[in-house]
């Protein structure tokens, strides 16, 4: 529901249901929202206001706005009950209190809903950072071949620099298996009921795998394209997973994810030639998105594709590296600077 | 069950700040959603319900405040209204538009006795 003016369903869009009224503020702004009915009535509104009434509005601040509101043909309007489409907070309890006159109080919180996961998700990266280790996060939706991509990509980098590995799935510790098969530390984490992986659950996994300083750390988030974006776990990048089997809209239908990731691996390329899939329009419309975005075509079941993803992990080791050799060498010329004071005193 | 988290979120810096004030009971509590966050109010309402059965929130009011969304066109070179996160600029339709209001997902106040 639209608490500005009251009136108005949620986000969810269920196609063919409810419309949309345009609505302008005192300010200038205009929203639209979807208006659903429970009781069955005509609505002929047309874009010209024929008869129109007004809806005087309060705002939780105190301001009243109005705005006009137009009919054209007959209808009947048994918005129940009339006085309660106008959501008037200056006569709640909440708004009219005076301290001192009431036991209720309010109080301001201002905080973010995702304020504990970030202060993880901090931790974690600050860790991360400290001992020059390279994170990131994959995530696509079940069956893009994520497991199968991280065991090639691993069999790739293994010799060169330690490993470890976080999975998240609701159940079972098949993909943690699949993982510890190529000879690399992998942990599952299980959710349960949850949908995707939070700074917390990688904090735990961290002080378990113990990682190796300037090492590869790489989490295989909940197979789910809408929750994990919203949780930062630490990690320096999220890495999307599209399989060119799924649709070419998938980065319009879950923007979220596709906004959050910094490089997208369109996979399963080998089967191409067998699929209608326009490899150019995916990438388009993920762009659409999210202009940022780094795109590698792969196969990580031939392994066309792979080398410039792994030459791009290889990259950001470097990075990381070479951070942590600049930050350590910074201490140190700091702590020589207090010791060659310490000793002039 | 995004949302469950999202609430769970909500309890948890809404029971700190109970404790901290000695309430006794939660009266209301005010959320600020960004039109453009990943958050469904109404399937937020739902979880909020559930999770606080039993707390000190247990039958409190929850106040969705909607912030409108808002986004810097980098080819205009202005701020610009936005309704969805990823649409096109208004005025010149490029998509490349950087959101700067309207993700936003916080606890604005409680009410309290």
């Amino acid at each position: 529901m639209c608490t500005v003016c009251g009136c108005g369903a949620g986000e969810t869009r269920i196609e063919g249901d409810g419309h949309a009224h345009p609505h302008v503020h005192e300010d200038g702004t205009v929203h639209s929202h979807a208006h659903a009915h429970g009781g069955d009535h005509q609505h002929p509104h047309d874009a010209l206001p024929v008869a129109a009434h007004e809806h005087r509005h309060h705002h939780a601040d105190g301001s009243v706005h109005a705005h006009s509101h137009g009919h054209q043909g007959e209808h009947a309007h048994p918005h129940e009950p009339p006085a309660a489409a106008d959501l008037d907070y200056g006569n709640s309890p909440a708004r009219a209190h005076v301290p001192g006159l009431s036991p209720s109080r309010m109080v301001q919180i201002e905080q973010d809903i995702l304020a504990k996961n970030n202060a993880y998700a901090i931790a974690n990266r600050a860790h991360f950072d400290e001992l020059g280790i390279f994170a990131l996060n994959l995530v696509s939706s079940p069956g893009s071949g994520k497991t199968t991509l991280l065991v090639k990509t691993i069999e790739q980098l293994k010799a060169t620099r330690a490993i470890s590995v976080v999975e998240g799935d609701q159940q079972t510790s098949n993909d943690a298996e699949r993982i510890r098969a190529t000879g690399v530390a992998a942990l599952q984490i299980n959710t349960g009921k949850g949908c995707h992986l939070d700074a917390h659950m990688v904090g735990q996994a961290i002080e378990r795998l113990r990682p190796a300083d300037e090492s590869l750390f790489l989490i295989e988030n909940v197979g789910n394209l809408v929750c994990p974006a919203a949780f930062d776990l630490g990690e320096r990048h999220k890495v999307a997973i599209l399989s060119v089997t799924e649709g070419e809209d998938k980065p319009l239908k879950y923007p979220d994810m596709f906004a959050a990731a910094d490089v997208m691996l369109l996979n399963k390329c080998d089967l191409l030639p067998h699929l209608d899939f326009d490899v150019d329009l995916a990438e388009a419309n993920a762009r659409q998105v999210n202009p940022h975005l780094t795109i590698f075509r792969v196969s990580a079941r031939s392994g066309e594709g792979l080398s410039a993803w792994v030459a791009w992990i290889q990259a950001g080791l470097e990075a990381q590296r070479d951070k942590r050799a600049a930050t350590v060498a910074g201490l140190k010329a700091r702590i020589a600077e207090l010791e060659r004071k310490l000793a002039a005193q | 069950m995004h949302e469950m988290s999202l609430a769970e979120g909500v309890l948890q810096l809404v029971e700190e700040t109970a404790r901290r004030e000695a309430a006794t009971r939660v009266k209301t509590v005010v959320l600020e959603i960004g039109r453009m966050s990943s958050v469904e109010p109404e399937a937020l309402r739902f979880c909020f319900d559930s999770v606080t059965l039993g707390s000190i929130a247990q039958g409190a009011e929850l106040e969705v405040v909607m912030v409108a969304g808002s986004g810097w066109c980098m080819v205009c070179a202005q701020t610009v209204a936005l309704n969805a996160r990823f649409e096109a600029c208004p005025n010149c339709g490029s998509y490349q538009v950087q959101a700067v209001s309207g993700t936003e997902m916080r606890v604005k106040e409680i009410e309290i006795e």
